[in-house]
């Protein structure tokens, strides 16, 4: 009888992923945003019940601008590294692959999603340390002095890869681009190549057909993608933790405030760095027609 | 645009293979300038293949392509002098009618306001002058058809191709724009290629056409000639409907063993004790089925003695069937009007 009662049906069915996203998933968000207005009681250590802007005055210290553009910076490079590298490989698998080869690619891209994030980056540490992989080859191909030049450039460099920004880039770019293949696929996928054909057709060089065609038309699916990889990066704790300088980033803050340091404001506030910025950067890409295609 | 040959595109024994598949086989043809030629026959018969040789996206096994007397050998799609109508149109969907449109005139660097004026002047001639700031998913079909023409003719290609253009578009609107395409070929003066595999639409809109199957052409000819003398039983087949007499048969109708094909409106259909006109052959059978199309009716005739004929009739007086189901007739039609086949096929 459900069905002559559309509407019951529909609230039934809607009903519980509806209220697991409203309280669950947006509820949690709106506590964390209201834990950031409290404070901690410098005297007793105690968590004050009570609106206040004292959070914030701490957040916005020297020192944690450092991490916020660290982050993001680190994020920004992420994302357009990944971009870079994930087109190409996402042109060929839609373009050029046979279905053998596009599977066997496919399973190629998913593959490490399969096995545990921790196990690849602990493998990463032992490629970049520094009797690690990556020095030993250089050694063998009388390369070492490119590879300390590579670590004497100021800032990213360090006294080895796996602990240098650099390695942390390179993990981060290494477990994420899956996550900026896959929907660069998608969006590849949906162009036919009758327009790639009309294109030149009317006269574009291969050149102007990629940048006036297939570029605009995959752009969406970069920007997916580029949604999972600055996210991705801006709220990760393990990796920078384990490879890196030890320089902290937004994750590792939060990380310390709500564990070892025991105030939960600031964290709470320290998260809220991350959501701006989203926002921001997702303004900026809807500006762009990012989803315009959507 | 090289100097005029009196020849737009020749084919000189082209083959084009996929794997196993002789997509195109040693074809030749000539299409003359401002011809409006048209490459007829069933999917997978070659003709698609043989439109995007000329346009570039495929490049011959062997043979070669001549475009206005320039051996093509080589030459990408972007430097050669011919356009396409995409089968699906091939619209680019983040731009807007004009901005499809001018596309072409983009590539060439032409200034903005030149581009604008003739792409204006374009979508005028299609009949969209309004419609340019719209995206293409917000046309018809019928008009996005015409802006994948007025895209293609923008750049005055010395040469159109058009991939079946109408195939999405249904009958009435078909019939239309088939007219607005002839219409259109005559006013720019410029040689059409048409690939389709409706034979009523070849027949209606070609100065010739090619009829191929298997990867190779059966017969070239005008409209008239490949339908009123069809060289090859799968031509007589596959354009328009014909009785193809063979063997038995063939030897019974006329003597002789010579393969032929009568078409069904040629066909007389008189009662049994009547006679034809004097030397017109002439067997009798019993109507197997009665189809009623309006302007015509069609009967299949099972022949006394074996074998079957279809006969059409024009209903012009009353309408009255001529024979029900069951009864007994006999046909009757001049031998000149035998059309003999060549052997294969």
């Amino acid at each position: 009888m459900l069905y002559l009662h559309p509407k019951l049906l529909l609230a039934l069915l809607l009903g519980p992923p509806l209220i697991w996203l409203g309280v669950i998933y947006l509820g949690s968000l709106f506590a964390l945003l209201l834990q950031s207005f409290f404070y901690i009681d410098d005297f007793s250590g105690n968590i004050v019940r009570e609106f206040s802007l004292a959070t914030y005055e701490q957040l916005f210290t020297r020192a944690n601008g450092d991490i916020f553009l660290r982050t993001s910076v680190m994020a920004a490079a992420v994302t357009a590294a990944a971009a870079l590298i994930a087109f190409p490989i996402a042109y060929y698998m839609v373009r050029y692959a046979s279905l053998k080869v596009k599977a066997a690619l496919y399973l190629a891209v998913m593959l490490p999603l399969w096995s545990s994030y921790l196990v690849r980056v602990y493998a990463w540490k032992l490629i970049l340390a520094k009797e690690g992989i990556v020095s030993w080859f250089a050694e063998r191909m009388h390369l070492t002095w490119l590879l300390d030049a590579v670590l004497s450039i100021p800032v990213i460099g360090g006294p080895s890869l796996s602990i240098s920004y650099i390695g942390s880039f390179l993990v981060f770019l290494y477990i994420w681009l899956p996550f900026m293949i896959l929907p660069i696929v998608a969006a590849l996928e949906r162009v036919p190549a009758s327009l790639t054909e009309a294109s030149a057709d009317l006269g574009a060089t291969p050149k102007q057909t990629f940048r006036k065609v297939i570029l605009p038309l995959a752009f969406p699916g970069v920007v997916a993608g580029s949604i999972f990889t600055f996210s991705l990066t801006l709220g990760d704790y393990i990796i920078p933790g384990i490879i890196g300088n030890s320089r902290p980033f937004i994750g590792q803050a939060v990380y310390q405030f709500q564990g070892t340091a025991g105030n939960i404001p600031l964290a709470a506030a320290f998260t809220v760095v991350p959501i701006v910025i989203m926002a921001i950067y997702l303004t900026i890409a809807r500006r762009l027609g990012a989803f315009r295609a959507l | 645009m090289t100097k005029p040959s009196g020849i737009a595109v020749k084919f000189s024994r082209v083959s084009r293979h996929f794997g196993a598949v002789r997509a195109v086989d040693g074809v030749s043809f000539e299409i003359q300038d401002g011809e409006f030629f048209s490459m007829l026959g069933p999917s997978g018969s070659g003709k698609t293949t043989c439109l995007r040789l000329i346009a570039g996206f495929e490049r011959p096994d062997a043979g070669n392509i001549v475009i206005h007397g320039a051996n093509v050998e080589g030459v990408p799609p972007y430097q050669r002098d011919v356009n396409t109508v995409f089968q699906d149109y091939a619209l680019f969907p983040h731009m807007t009618v004009s901005g499809n449109v001018e596309y072409g005139l983009m590539i060439r660097k032409v200034a903005a306001a030149e581009r604008r004026r003739r792409s204006q002047e374009m979508l005028e001639l299609v009949k969209l002058e309004s419609m340019g700031e719209r995206k293409p998913n917000q046309l018809s079909g019928g008009q996005r058809q015409r802006v994948a023409l007025a895209r293609a003719l923008i750049n005055q290609p010395s040469v159109l191709l058009l991939d079946e253009p109408l195939g999405a578009l249904d009958l009435k609107l078909r019939e239309q724009m088939q007219e607005e395409l002839k219409a259109l070929q005559r006013q720019v003066g410029i040689t059409f290629i048409y690939v389709t595999h409706d034979q009523g639409e070849a027949l209606s809109m070609s100065d010739r056409l090619a009829v191929f199957n298997q990867g190779r052409i059966e017969q070239i000819g005008a409209p008239a000639e490949i339908y009123e003398h069809p060289a090859t039983a799968f031509v007589a087949g596959f354009v328009g409907v014909s009785n193809v007499c063979t063997g038995e048969l063939a030897r019974r109708l006329t003597g002789s063993a010579q393969a032929f094909a009568i078409r069904p409106e040629k066909i007389g259909m008189i009662a049994v004790p009547e006679q034809g006109p004097d030397g017109w052959l002439s067997i009798t059978g019993r109507v197997r089925v009665v189809t009623y199309h309006g302007a015509t009716t069609r009967y299949a005739i099972a022949l006394d003695g074996g074998g079957e004929l279809a006969v059409m009739q024009q209903n012009a007086g009353d309408g009255a069937v001529f024979a029900n189901i069951g009864e007994p007739v006999k046909l009757t039609w001049s031998r000149h009007l035998n059309q003999p086949l060549a052997e294969g096929t």
